[in-house]
């Protein structure tokens, strides 16, 4: 099918395959009209839905019906009709919506960035900042679990869980068995290993990519810097079981990290093995291509980054 | 089995399947203007025809039997009394939709219900209605009882379709809608126990005669089940249209408030809709007297008005307290949201906690703003119609017993010895009524 949808968003127009989704379409255009997702993931099938982060409002159905959509839609898991038009920064209705979410997002957050490994990488952070208030109506105990390792590897800090799901979908879709879930319904929910089983798998270590906040971390990272200190470099190897394309995080000659690539909406497109992420934490286990190419930078790193190691604006 | 052979039962499925098309069973439906008895009330007839026929995918009906809304309670009582009554409308609406296997999804704490529908299954294959080339009409059909986890959020229609596959019982998020990719990936009608139930009359007696009974767009007969503060609170099967003030007064029905108290507030259609004070109850805003209809309920939308939804009645009389009710509402809307999205998952709680303070003497007056704030956040912005319905109780509430509210949070002692009683603005009229 040669045929394209347009789509209006915010005002601006582009062209799209049928099938793509308001979100997509968005992040074709680019800029501050896309919309934030927390929940949905590109590669990973099924993901996206749950977060409600990425509510729009649908003004006009489609060329053929032209009726607005009566509810906020998640663009994330809306496919765009032809003649579809999409308000975004554009609706109040919109932002009050999202200010919403991301009050209901964080009620039950430790809000603890200050000791959290993933601070200046981690999604919410970044999503409070833009959308959030500057104080919290929530005056009660905020809900808590305990600490627990899954595996050497992994620590759970289920505490700061949003529960977006994208841990269980690489657990499902990457590995050969999922050995973790969502247990208990509500805000009593959580991601958890059935009797707290290690989860020991090749390629176990993305779910701590996908992880949008520091609810899944690396141990083998933990607490030895910043983020915002240390210099992502992109770097290759010939492995046997992945793709091998990665981005060390450097701070002076050490590699302190191995991580998949993350797009400018941190998403990792290639995920990678354990052998990669953990065992291979020498420069000369790799190639170096150069210093890592993303746009977007979180509200943190952006203040501190060297300008050197942000340059080239990569739009794939 | 004999005494429903006896009086006509089954003569719907002969019928059917010997003299009549799939698609002429559907049109018959599509006549009697049925509407679907679970609580949205979409009209059955056209989500039949919406159902995708791609050839060689199987088709499914799903029977919607996990009930389990605070204040309704018919579904089960159908079931027990007349279980062939379903099997015979699982019958004609599973040929009507061309499915050859249909599960009824039973909520899980009705142990006995589940046996009581084997048993009658049993007894209706027996017979020849169930099983292969039923009746020598040459369509099969297999018929399963599926017992659930006990959950309510199972009986939104996505998350039942998850938890019949085995899954956890998470909604889907829509499109697709289940017409197109519901059970197994295949199209599949979901309906509630009355619905289906209904079907298997249409078909005996034909779609005009069932658009006969009722008012307007409100064909047909409803389950009601009543209870609270009334004289005799129980399952009434009303013909559409009846007006609310008869059904709460009358011997024939609710016989009155218990005790000879005065209403003060009734949550019409389950726990779910909004929750109405008894001068709006019984008058709409326009000073007509309100009716049991679809149309009738939901008049003056939800700035006066409510939703017929799964006809749980509940009742309520003055010496109810609107506040510690919402709470309890709220808790298990709370306990029961399946967690997926955050503002129901985060949403529920906030307001149970709140509205926990509020009843016990530690509420804020700033509180009762941000309940409704909180409430607008979740409405509409959810995965599933949980959201709504757990928002749509508190902001009815707010909006209708303000007075009720405030009064906690000014007088938390007393608000602990004593209920705030009738409100001021609540119309006498129901004393009056209650003695003409
Ligand atoms: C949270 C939730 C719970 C529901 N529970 C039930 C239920 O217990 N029984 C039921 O028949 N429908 C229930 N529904 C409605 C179903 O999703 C669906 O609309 C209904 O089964 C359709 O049948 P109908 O067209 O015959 O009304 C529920 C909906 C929601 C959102
Ligand atoms: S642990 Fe992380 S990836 Fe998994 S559901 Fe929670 S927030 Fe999402
Ligand atoms: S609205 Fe509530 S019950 Fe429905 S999907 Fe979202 S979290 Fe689950
Ligand atoms: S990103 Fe769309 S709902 Fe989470």
């Amino acid at each position: 099918m040669s045929e394209k949808y347009k789509i209006t968003i915010d005002g601006v127009s582009t062209e799209v395959e049928p099938g793509t989704t308001i979100l997509n379409a968005a992040r074709q255009i680019g800029g501050d009209l896309v919309p934030p997702a927390m929940c949905y993931y590109s590669s990973l099938e099924g993901s996206g839905g749950k977060c409600r982060t990425c509510l729009v409002k649908v003004s006009k159905g489609s060329e053929k019906d032209p009726r607005p959509m009566p509810k906020l839609m998640a663009s994330c898991r809306t496919t765009v009709m032809d003649g579809m038009e999409v308000q975004n920064l554009t609706s109040p209705e919109v932002q009050e919506a999202r200010k919403g979410v991301v009050e209901f997002l964080l009620i039950n957050h430790p809000l603890d960035c200050p000791v959290c490994d993933q601070a200046g990488e981690c999604k919410l952070q970044d999503l409070s900042y833009e959308h959030g208030t500057e104080a919290t109506r929530y005056e009660f105990n905020r809900r808590t679990f305990e600490r627990i390792d899954i595996g050497d590897k992994i620590q759970l800090h289920m505490n700061r869980c949003i529960l977006c799901y994208r841990c269980v979908y690489v657990a499902n879709q990457l590995t050969d068995q999922r050995v973790h879930g969502i247990v208990g319904r509500g805000d009593m929910a959580e991601i958890s290993t059935y009797v707290e089983k290690a989860i020991d798998n090749d390629f176990s270590g993305n779910m701590i990519d996908v992880c949008p906040v520091g609810a899944l971390t690396d141990k083998t990272f933990r607490f030895k810097n910043r983020v915002w200190f240390t210099k992502p470099v992109w770097a290759h190897r010939d492995c046997d079981k992945c793709c091998g394309r990665v981005t060390l995080w450097y701070k002076g000659d050490d590699v302190l990290r191995v991580t998949g690539r993350k797009d400018e909406y941190g998403e990792v497109h290639e995920f990678i093995c354990n052998t990669c992420r953990y065992d291979k934490k020498r420069t000369k286990d790799w190639v170096i291509e150069g210093p890592a190419k993303v746009e977007r930078q979180s509200v943190i790193s952006a203040n501190h980054y060297d300008s050197k190691v942000v340059p080239v604006i990569d739009k794939r | 089995m004999e005494v429903y052979r006896k009086q006509g039962g089954y003569a719907a499925v002969e019928k059917a399947l010997k003299t009549m098309t799939p698609d002429e069973v559907l049109e018959e439906v599509k006549k009697s203007g049925l509407r679907g008895r679970g609580g949205a009330g979409f009209p059955t007839g056209l989500k039949w025809s919406f159902l995708a026929k791609p050839e060689g995918v199987p088709r499914y009906l799903v029977c919607n039997a996990d009930e389990s809304e605070p204040g309704t309670f018919k579904d089960r009582d159908l079931m027990v009394r007349n279980p062939h009554s379903l099997i015979e409308g699982m019958i004609v609406s599973s040929f009507a939709l061309g499915a050859n296997t249909s599960y009824i999804y039973v909520r899980g704490e009705l142990f006995y219900v589940i046996r009581i529908l084997e048993k009658a299954i049993s007894e209706a294959r027996e017979k020849g209605f169930l099983g292969k080339n039923i009746l020598g009409s040459g369509y099969d059909l297999e018929l399963y009882v599926q017992p659930g986890g006990g959950a309510y959020i199972c009986g939104e229609e996505t998350a039942l379709i998850e938890s019949l596959e085995g899954k956890r019982g998470n909604p889907r998020i829509k499109p697709p809608f289940p017409a197109v990719s519901g059970v197994w990936g295949c199209p599949t009608v979901v309906n509630n126990v009355e619905t289906i139930a209904a079907t298997s009359w249409i078909v005996q007696h034909g779609g005009d005669e069932y658009a006969k009974i009722g008012i307007g767009r409100s064909t047909g007969t409803k389950l009601i089940s009543a209870c609270g503060n009334i004289n005799k609170p129980g399952i009434y099967e009303i013909e559409l249209g009846l007006p609310v003030e008869e059904f709460i007064y009358s011997d024939e029905y609710c016989g009155g408030i218990a005790g000879g108290k005065r209403l003060k507030a009734v949550v019409a259609g389950g726990s779910s809709v909004p929750v109405l004070p008894a001068n709006l109850i019984l008058k709409t805003m326009a000073g007509e007297s309100r009716l049991m209809s679809y149309e009738s309920l939901a008049e003056g939308g939800f700035v006066s008005g409510t939703m017929l939804g799964s006809g749980g009645f509940i009742v309520m009389d003055e010496d109810a307290c609107i506040v510690r009710n919402t709470w309890n509402f709220t808790r298990f809307y709370h306990h029961e949201s399946c967690g997926q999205c955050s503002p129901c998952r985060e949403g529920t709680g906030w307001m149970e906690k709140v509205l926990h303070r509020i009843e016990y003497g530690h509420g804020k007056m700033s509180d009762i703003d941000l309940l409704v704030d909180v409430a607008a956040k979740i409405e509409g912005n959810t995965i599933c119609p949980l959201g709504d319905a757990a928002a749509w109780p508190v902001g009815s509430a707010i909006r209708h017993f303000r007075d009720e509210f405030e009064w906690h949070v000014r007088e938390p002692r007393l608000s602990q010895e004593r209920n705030y009683g009738l409100a001021g603005y609540a119309d006498p009229l129901p004393v009056q009524a209650a003695e003409a």
